[in-house]
C-alpha cells in the first residue's frame, strides 16, 4: 500500500472527497452540523467514527468525519477550527491524498460565531458582524471585540 | 501623548504610560475645574453628550468639564425625542451625530455599543458605560483619586468590597491596577464575588488577588477601601439582601480597626453601604471622587480633541 494512501480499518475509505480526522472527541455532529448536510439534501455518503483511540500527541481519542465527493470552502474549514482547534484535512482524489492541511485559527474572526452575551450589541440587530480576538487556540478561547466578554458554547453560537 | 482622534471605550485602550499622561493632566485641570483659574482650551469645539440611560453625576460632569473648556455640548438624553424611538440602528445615529460635532461621549444600556459607535464615527468616541461593560471614564477617576491621596498608586493594599459580580465599575478598576503592582483584595458574598474571567485576566496580568467573604479581614492592610453598593433586586429573597447588605456597611466602629490614612471611596449613590458618620472623618474621599469626575473628564477631552493648556 503506498505510502501516502489514505488507511483507516474503522471507517472504509472514500474515492474522492475530504476527510476530516483528528476531530475534538464528541465534536463530529457538531462538524456536520457546520457542514449542513443531512439524509435530505446530500447525494453522497458520509462516514463518521466516534471516540476512535488515537496516538496524536494531546489526544486519547478523536473523531472522524469522511465525505465522499466534497471539498470545504474556507469559511467552513474555520468554523471547524473553532470547535476543533487539533483537526486535519485531507482531500482525497481516486484514492490519494492530494493535499493535507491542519486547521488554523486567525487572529481573529468574524461573521462566523455570535456573541453568547446576549445583551451585546452585536446581538441587537444592528448592521455589525460579531467579531472575535483569539486569546488562546487550543480549546479555544475567543472575547468579543464588542462587549469584551469571553464567548461561552462556541458550538451553539456558530452562524 | 497624541491622543487626538483616538476613542476611549475600555480599559483595552489604554497602557499605563497613557494612563499616567491623563492623571496628570487632570491634576493640571483642577483649579479650572474649580472655577479659580480659566482657560477655553477648546473653544469653538461640539461635544455630542448621546445619554442612552439615565446618569446624573457622569453625564453632568462631562457637561461641566466641557463648559469649562469652553466647549460647546450638544445634549440628548431623551431618546423618545430622537430617530432611535422611529426604530433607527444606533449606527446611523452615531454616522449622523458624527457630522455634526467633534467628540462623542456616549452611555448606552448594551454592552459594546461604545465600540460600535467608534467603529463607524471618525470623531473620538468616549464610552460613559455600556452596560455592564465597560466605564474607563470612571476608572480614571477613581485611580486620579487614590493618587491624590496617596501620592502613589505603586503597591497600594487595594479592598474591593460590594457587588463585585455584576458592577462595571470594579471590573475596569482591578484591570487597570494590575498595572500598578497594587494588591487587591476582593469582599463580597459568594454569590456576589468577581467573575472568573475577570480572575483571570488580573492572575495573567501578575495580580494573585486574596478573596474573603468577611469585610474585617480586609480593613487592618487596606490603603483603600473601595465600597460599591449590593443591588436589592440582585437577590430574589429580600431576607438574604438585608443579611448580606448589612454586613458589608462601613461605619467607625469597623474603621477603628483601619490604618489611619485609610481611604474609604464608593462611585456613589450610596444607599446604606456607608454610614453618614463616616462622611466626616479624613477617611472619606468618595465626595472627593465625585468631584474629580471633573478634571478627569477635562482631561480626556482636552487630549481627545487636540486642546492646548
Amino acid at each position: 500500500m503506498p505510502a501516502d494512501r489514505v488507511e483507516d480499518i474503522k471507517i472504509p475509505p472514500i474515492r474522492n472527497g475530504t476527510v476530516i480526522d483528528h476531530i475534538t472527541d464528541g465534536q463530529s455532529l457538531n462538524v456536520l452540523k457546520i457542514l449542513g448536510v443531512n439524509e435530505n439534501n446530500i447525494d453522497s455518503s458520509i462516514s463518521i467514527g466516534i471516540h476512535v483511540s488515537t496516538n496524536k500527541a494531546g489526544m486519547k481519542w478523536k473523531d472522524i468525519v469522511k465525505l465522499e465527493d466534497m471539498e470545504l470552502d474556507p469559511i467552513t474549514v474555520s468554523k471547524i477550527a473553532l470547535i476543533a482547534p487539533q483537526a486535519t484535512i485531507s482531500i482525497i482524489r481516486d484514492y490519494y491524498i492530494a493535499e493535507k492541511f491542519n486547521v488554523k485559527l486567525d487572529e481573529s474572526v468574524t461573521g462566523i460565531v455570535k456573541c453568547s452575551n446576549p445583551n451585546c450589541i452585536t446581538n441587537k440587530g444592528e448592521p455589525v458582524s460579531p467579531r472575535f480576538l483569539v486569546e488562546e487556540r487550543c480549546p479555544p478561547k475567543l472575547r468579543c471585540v464588542y462587549c469584551d466578554r469571553i464567548l461561552m458554547n462556541i458550538s451553539d453560537n456558530l452562524i | 501623548m497624541d491622543f487626538t482622534n483616538k476613542d476611549l471605550v475600555s480599559i483595552r485602550d489604554l497602557n499605563r504610560e497613557q494612563i499616567e499622561y491623563i492623571l496628570d493632566l487632570s491634576k493640571e485641570m483642577v483649579p479650572y475645574a474649580k472655577g479659580e483659574k480659566t482657560k477655553r482650551a477648546l473653544d469653538g469645539k461640539i461635544m455630542a453628550n448621546l445619554f442612552f440611560e439615565p446618569s446624573t453625576r457622569t453625564k453632568l460632569s462631562f457637561e461641566s468639564a466641557a463648559y469649562r473648556l469652553g466647549c460647546h455640548v450638544m445634549d440628548v438624553s431623551e431618546m423618545s425625542m430622537t430617530s432611535i424611538a422611529k426604530g433607527e440602528t444606533l449606527a446611523d445615529t452615531i454616522r449622523m451625530v458624527d457630522a455634526y460635532c467633534d467628540c462623542i461621549v456616549l452611555r448606552h444600556p448594551y454592552e459594546g455599543a461604545a465600540r460600535l459607535a467608534a467603529d463607524v464615527s471618525d470623531k473620538p468616541v468616549i464610552n460613559a458605560g455600556d452596560g455592564a461593560g465597560s466605564h474607563p471614564t470612571q476608572m480614571l477617576l477613581d485611580l486620579f483619586t487614590m493618587k491624590q491621596a496617596k501620592g502613589t498608586l505603586d503597591g497600594l493594599n487595594v479592598a474591593l468590597v460590594g457587588d463585585l459580580k455584576y458592577g462595571r465599575t470594579v471590573h475596569t478598576l482591578a484591570q487597570a491596577l494590575t498595572m500598578f503592582g497594587v494588591k487587591l483584595t476582593l469582599v463580597a458574598p459568594e454569590s456576589l464575588q468577581m467573575p472568573e474571567d475577570i480572575v483571570d485576566n488580573l492572575k495573567a496580568k501578575g495580580c494573585i488577588p486574596k478573596k474573603t467573604s468577611v469585610l474585617e479581614d480586609a480593613i487592618p492592610d487596606a490603603d483603600i477601601l473601595y465600597v460599591t453598593r449590593i443591588q436589592r433586586e440582585r437577590f430574589p429573597d429580600p431576607s438574604e439582601y438585608q443579611k448580606v447588605a448589612g454586613t458589608y456597611r462601613i461605619d467607625n466602629a469597623i474603621l477603628r480597626e483601619a490604618k489611619d490614612d485609610l481611604s474609604v471611596m464608593h462611585p456613589l449613590p450610596r444607599v446604606n453601604e456607608i454610614a453618614t458618620e463616616v462622611d466626616s472623618t479624613p477617611h472619606a474621599k468618595y465626595f472627593q471622587q465625585a468631584f474629580n469626575g471633573v478634571p478627569v473628564r477635562m482631561a480626556i477631552l482636552c487630549a481627545m480633541m487636540g486642546g492646548e493648556m
